[in-house]
């Protein structure tokens, strides 16, 4: 747009400021036109440049690569690295680096690069690759070997996570990541924190040169705002849309909608030290009183999101489509109440002993479903005399209350799938001494042996049946209760074509995109 | 003029001395209660940084611990006062508690943004707003001037956020002129600064509208009309200077309550100011961020109230104190 236009626009926003009528102006013309860059809008903002802190922002705009890769199944991929062995004791790793490849500011990939960025994450404590039995990273000639205390087979898909991304050694001052300078098919032009990055194709890539050339991201809070630039050509790839924006983009000819289901569940953490919870006839008139496939319907709008168990079907590994699936049954809870002890009071209010049925579900509104996903659940619970206070609150109160034991229950949105293989969370989620953001106070010694079982590797036939027994006792003991599955949505305008959608959130894949003719 | 000047002197230097007390003053009791009512919320400040920091994925017991350990959360109170104080002695902010970024770039950053947009705004409501009060003003309940009354009532009656959306819809989203979201280039800014001017510009026509009034009606006034100047020349040289002395105050307190209140509108406009900041800070007990942006906004309330004393001191046509005297 020229300098005189912008200035006219100025003026005549002013002169209709004041109540007169203007012309209209030719759309498109303005603050619409695209030029070539891919403009994409979404609700996460970047604090920081550090892997670990990036919310995966740049493994998602393909600037920085990790070592392995997935595939829109979550099966392994080369990443970086185009083969990786395991020794045959299980104790050692080694992740070969291409030859000749160049990281964005042109000096070589080295596997001294790989293992400086690897030990920095396995450093920081938030990284799953801090929770791996690491002894030692260290260069083996063009290689990175990991040494380990044990056997670990997920190692690989701990190093699908955006926090183990392998940065040039001109990424770090001082030991902590100042700019990102990495691998991928697009290198870094502008990072104005928190809310733009801007990338440009990198013409060294190893790989297939991307159709789009340039990129440019803007982080906009408002799902309101999001869905009104969907629906006015001022981005092309919108994330995260809510369903009355959702169906705006319905309606409208400039983008269409895509989705996939994510591995991530909907669920309440119950604390199952609490003198109310830990009677298992609570808990399952807790379940049974909830009316998933309305509550879905109503708040996710669309009812197939009702979680009849813990894993989601696109968890196709875990989820199991033989389980008995979670009813809604009211009177069948009144009467596990009953017979729990909890009479009917005069309020409504169950209580035993005087002390009425009162629980508090602790949630946090960074995904917005969440808040009133706990509303729906509070007036479904009011049904059968459970008397419900919603705290909406920042989300790292959930791990807060699990450490000092205050929490009774909490509804969160749990990711299945952090590192590609869902085994590496399933066992933190089930871990024996609780979890922050899985089970509290629950231990069952089969799910113990399963996961230790799993972790050690096993053949495929006992380990489905292992997954099989996790799923099932944590459906019969319900120490989480699941309420609904997960969908991601981006509104994706009609001049781009071959956008696809990772469920794992790994990358945005805009690598393969192209502009529609 | 000698004396003119030395009394235009010892005015200034007033201003600026008593100003600069209030500045220190005023910088310490502001850092200091917002340590306090900080440490007063609940929750767990390793936990909400951790949750700023790595996401709510990530957050977990583990994170919060080295959080802690890493900044100290341990230390008494006292003392984490009072080492900010000292470092804010030698001029350091320190550096932001999540993104681990100096404060005084962060909160600079964002300073920048909320000026920019509170000068946009400003300049389009004095403009939009003088605009029509002297308009109104030229014939006292005339039909022009009840017409402003009405869109001073509306446009006070609408509160920011609708008027934004109502803006993004007409402009943005049905005309497609201006992009609704974005902070950067030039045009970004005409709907967010369009949504506060609009808001203020009701008053700033209400109070231009009454001050000219008054001030046409005064003598200096009729005796400038009467020594034969034309219409134009009393308005631009005798009217509008003596409205400026009541104007000029009423702008800065309005700049004041602006640069406070842009918090809706920086996140419906997706804008990054210091609002933004504020609100983020509060939420992840980013202590430093937080401090450094409430001592900025109370030093920016200090330094606006300067400018006004000191336009006002420029603009007023009167004599001062001593000067007369001496």
């Amino acid at each position: 747009m020229t300098r005189m236009k912008r200035i006219a626009v100025v003026i005549a926003t002013v002169i209709c400021g004041t109540g007169c009528a203007a012309p209209a102006a030719e759309r498109g013309s303005g603050a619409n036109s695209h030029d070539d860059v891919l403009r994409v809008a979404g609700p996460f903002e970047v604090h920081s440049v550090a892997p670990a802190e990036s919310s995966g922002l740049f493994t998602r705009l393909e600037v920085a690569e990790t070592l392995v890769s997935s595939d829109l199944e979550g099966d392994l991929e080369p990443g970086l690295s185009a083969d990786w062995t395991e020794s045959a004791d299980g104790r050692s790793w080694t992740f070969e680096l291409p030859d000749g490849v160049t990281f964005h500011d042109d000096t070589p990939v080295t596997a001294e690069a790989a293992v400086e960025s690897l030990q920095a994450a396995s450093a920081e404590a938030a990284s799953p690759l801090s929770a791996a039995p690491i002894d030692a990273i260290a260069a083996d000639g063009d290689a990175v070997r990991i040494d380990l205390d044990k056997p670990y087979p997920s190692l690989p898909a701990v190093l699908t996570h955006y926090s183990t991304v392998v940065l040039a050694p001109g990424s770090y001052d001082e030991g902590r990541v100042t700019q990102v300078i990495g691998t991928g098919p697009y290198e870094i032009e502008e990072v104005e924190l928190p809310a733009r990055v801007e990338v440009t194709r990198f013409d060294g890539f190893r790989g297939d040169a991307p159709a789009i050339e340039r990129i440019s991201f803007q982080a906009v809070a408002r799902a309101e705002s999001r869905a009104l630039m969907a629906i006015s050509d001022q981005a092309d790839v919108v994330f995260g849309l809510e369903p009355s924006g959702r169906q705006r983009v319905d309606e409208s000819d400039a983008a269409t909608m895509v989705s996939s289901l994510q591995p991530r569940s909907l669920m309440m953490k119950v604390n199952m030290q609490d003198p109310i919870l830990e009677d298992a006839r609570v808990r399952e008139a807790l379940s049974l009183a909830l009316d998933r496939e309305s509550m879905a319907d109503a708040v996710l709008r669309e009812e197939d999101l009702a979680a009849t168990q813990l894993f989601p079907p696109s968890l196709s590994a875990w989820n199991q489509p033989d389980l008995e699936p979670l009813d809604h049954d009211e009177e069948a809870a009144d009467a596990l109440l009953d017979e729990a002890g909890w009479q009917e009071g005069a309020d409504g209010v169950r209580a035993k002993g005087g002390d009425p049925l009162q629980l508090t579900l602790t949630t946090y509104p960074d995904r917005p479903e969440l808040p009133a996903l706990a509303t729906a659940i509070q007036a479904e619970l009011k049904e059968v005399g459970v008397a419900v206070d919603v705290d909406v609150t920042n989300s790292s109160e959930i791990p807060a209350r699990h450490a000092d034991g205050t929490l009774q229950l909490g509804l969160l949105a749990k990711h299945l799938a952090l590192v590609t293989d869902p085994l590496v969370t399933a066992a933190e989620t089930f871990a024996e001494q609780g979890s922050d953001w899985g089970v509290m106070g629950w231990r069952n010694d089969e799910v113990a042996e399963a996961i230790d079982d799993l972790e050690e590797g096993t053949d495929e036939a006992t380990a489905a049946a292992d997954r099989a027994v996790i799923a099932t006792l944590a459906q019969q003991e319900l120490p989480l209760i699941p309420v609904a599955w997960y969908r991601m949505n981006a509104a994706v305008s009609t001049h781009v074509d071959g956008f696809v959608m990772d469920p794992l959130e790994r990358t945005w894949h805009l690598s393969q995109a192209s502009w529609a003719s | 003029m000698g004396i003119v000047t030395g009394a235009g002197f010892s005015g200034v230097a007033g201003v600026l001395l008593r100003r600069a007390g209030q500045a220190v003053g005023v910088a310490v009791l502001v850092a200091s209660l917002c340590f306090l009512v900080v440490r007063q919320l609940p929750g767990d400040a390793a936990f909400r940084i951790a949750a700023g920091r790595y996401g709510y994925d990530l957050v977990d017991q583990q994170a919060a611990d080295a959080v802690r350990a890493e900044l100290g959360l341990d230390r008494p109170a006292w003392r984490q006062l009072a080492d900010w104080l000292l470092a804010l002695g030698q001029g350091d902010l320190g550096t932001s508690l999540v993104t681990s970024a100096s404060v005084a770039q962060e909160v600079g950053y964002y300073l920048l943004g909320t000026l920019q947009l509170g000068a946009v705004a400003l300049v389009l409501a004095v403009a939009l707003g003088g605009a029509l009060g002297t308009l109104a003003a030229r014939r006292p309940n005339g039909l022009l001037d009840r017409a402003v009354d009405g869109w001073v009532a509306s446009v006070r009656a609408l509160p920011p956020f609708l008027l934004g959306l109502l803006l993004i819809l007409v402009f943005s989203v049905h005309l497609g002129w201006l992009p609704a979201v974005g902070h950067g280039d030039g045009v970004s800014v005409v709907l967010p600064a369009s949504t506060l001017a609009i808001g203020l510009s009701g008053l700033f026509a209400r109070v231009t509208r009454d001050t000219v009034v008054e001030i046409q009606r005064s003598e200096h006034v009729r005796f400038a009309r009467t020594k034969g100047l034309g219409a134009r020349l009393v308005l631009v040289r005798h009217v509008l200077r003596n409205a400026g002395v009541v104007l000029v105050p009423y702008v800065g307190v309005q700049a004041v309550t602006l640069i406070e209140g842009v918090v809706v509108v920086e996140s419906l406009f997706g804008w990054q100011g210091l609002g933004h900041a504020l609100v983020h800070a509060v939420f992840w007990r980013d202590v430093p961020v937080l401090q450094a942006a409430a001592l900025v906004l109370a030093l920016l309330v200090v330094g606006i109230n300067t400018i006004v004393d000191l336009v006002g001191l420029w603009l007023d046509p009167r004599p001062r104190g001593r000067a007369v005297v001496s």
